[in-house]
């Protein structure tokens, strides 16, 4: 465990010392705040439609964060043949998918806390609302969404060299998902049949994305969701994020190289 | 005597990446035995086979057959590289990190202690003559320097087996005295080394045996005086074993 900790901990020594990783961040924070300085409107549905436009861009932000991140990770080690000392060393390619991912989501998760500590001081400002649980409970869903979307990419960076092939793809999946994911299944019964029990199949074998999506209980009602229901939820983005490693492991484990 | 790094019929076939393009193999089923406190060295051409052996050993390329192992164990498990020191023939390293923060890492990796870490660090630092820049990120290093980052990491777990490939080349007359010293000074305290290199003149000097390789086979094993019986020297002998006859410029 020490020796993922360490590979982590270069992870986001990498990101940290980037200057592009800071120039999105600080995009996001600036367009947050430029979103919070609208709300002196005080009518609800403009109130309600920045916020929901911050927390789109919360969202786009988190995910080109961990996507792009994650997609260099191993192609850049090869490149640089950093990872021939690497593995040179008594550590295992497991260990190392391990620690990149354990890097990648950990950084995701710090951006995630800064964003949503910006929207929740400048919506707070104006509203002088505090509900520390939903912003809690929608942050949380995310980064665990971000877990599954995080060990997608590194399995796809383990096939495809150029790492922008691979964000390119993770997006669009991701986006995919996100998008229609919840309306495949009615969208497949509307379909004539190879094409309808294929896009079935598709719905009942893709991980749900689009389940770990809070932003309405934000925006909305400031409802919680059941305790219960986040706990689930966080077992199958950790079942999802478990297999994608797994693959991820299974092609990386006896991999040349050298070509 | 006990084989510290061993080969048996080792055999590495390339698949092309090309559609129905042969398969290159790079070794024929080659035998190498390297025992404790000896330095060795392994010779050959250019395209001979001396890095792919090497990246078998240290579990980059899997072997198509044949078995490869350190200290008696399979190469194949991580463990069998807790005790070995590796310099690439041609690397970078995580430019963004100080020479202090990667030779840091790299002793977690091998999980040593703080205290020991603590220790081990400024020594390294002093011996490959970085203690000035070991605060500055890799980048703004030199080739030189870079070099010299490689020697030191692969030195941070004290280890019983160096494997350098080609060492020396790259480098200038100062650098590989100085690598030549320190293989001589691991040599003293016992340790094992096995490094490649095609400049015989160097290999002479300071291995106890040689062993030559070319088109993936091994030529001969033995010790420099062995090997040379019957030419002139080191370098004729290689010469002949390769099949190259010296011939006029056209
Ligand atoms: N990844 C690879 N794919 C295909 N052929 C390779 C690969 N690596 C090495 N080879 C071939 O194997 C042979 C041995 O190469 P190498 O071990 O690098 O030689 P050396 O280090 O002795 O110069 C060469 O003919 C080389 O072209
Ligand atoms: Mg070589």
């Amino acid at each position: 465990m020490n020796k993922i900790i360490a590979l982590a901990g270069v992870v986001i020594k990498e990101l940290y010392r980037r200057k592009d990783f800071y120039v999105l961040f600080v995009l996001t924070a600036l367009l947050t705040v430029a979103a919070g300085a609208v709300n002196f409107f005080h009518d609800d549905k403009i109130v309600r439609y920045v916020k929901d436009i911050c927390l789109l861009l919360i969202w786009v932000s988190a995910l080109v964060i961990a996507i792009v991140t994650t997609a260099r990770q191993i192609p850049a080690e090869r490149e640089a043949r950093t990872i021939f000392p690497l593995l040179a060393k008594p550590v295992s390619r497991g260990q190392v998918i391990a620690g990149k991912f354990l890097g990648c989501w950990l950084a995701t998760g710090v951006a995630l806390l800064v964003f949503y500590f910006f929207f929740a001081v400048i919506t707070g400002s104006r509203e002088h609302l505090w509900p520390w649980a939903v912003y809690f409970q929608a942050a949380w869903m995310q980064w665990v969404m971000l877990a599954i979307v995080i060990a997608m990419v590194v399995l796809g960076s383990i096939y495809f060299a150029a790492p922008s092939s691979t964000s390119t793809i993770s997006f669009i999946v991701v986006v995919g998902i996100l998008g229609i994911g919840s309306h495949l299944k009615v969208i497949a019964l509307q379909q004539p049949e190879p094409m309808q029990f294929i896009l079935t199949a598709i719905y009942f074998l893709m991980p749900h994305l689009e389940w770990f999506d809070l932003r309405d209980f934000v925006v909305y009602d400031q409802s919680l969701v059941s305790w219960s229901a986040l706990a689930l939820a966080t077992g199958y983005a950790a079942v999802w994020t478990g297999i994608f490693l797994m693959l991820a492991w299974l092609g990386f484990r006896r991999k040349n190289l050298t070509t | 005597m006990s084989a510290i790094l061993k080969t048996e019929k080792l055999r590495v076939e390339f698949k092309s990446t090309e559609f129905r393009q042969a398969v290159k193999v790079a070794l024929h089923g080659l035998d190498l035995e390297v025992n404790a406190g000896e330095v060795f060295g392994f010779l050959g051409p250019n395209g001979a086979g001396k890095t792919t052996t090497m990246n078998v050993l240290l579990g980059f390329v899997p072997a198509t057959s044949g078995t490869a192992s350190l200290f008696g164990i399979d190469v194949r498990q991580p463990i069998a590289r807790q005790r070995i020191g590796y310099l690439p023939e041609l690397t970078y390293y995580y430019k963004f990190l100080t020479a202090d923060e990667l030779l840091r890492f790299y002793a977690k990796i091998f999980g040593l202690t703080r205290a020991e870490t603590d220790r081990r660090i400024p020594e390294l630092l002093k011996l490959v003559e970085l203690e000035h820049a070991a605060k500055r990120p890799i980048k703004s290093y030199s080739k030189g320097m870079q070099q010299r980052v490689g020697l030191a990491q692969a030195l941070i777990n004290n280890p019983d087996l160096l494997v350098l490939d080609e060492p020396t080349s790259g480098l200038d007359p100062l650098g590989r005295m100085k690598v030549r010293e320190i293989i001589q000074r691991l040599k003293n305290e016992g340790k094992t080394v096995f490094f490649s290199s095609h400049e015989l003149g160097e290999v002479e000097t300071v291995c106890d045996r040689v062993a030559i390789v070319h088109q993936g086979e091994l030529k001969t094993v033995g010790s420099v005086a062995d090997v040379s019986a019957g030419s002139v020297n080191l370098e004729q002998a290689f010469l002949k074993i390769v099949g190259v006859q010296s011939q006029p410029l056209p």
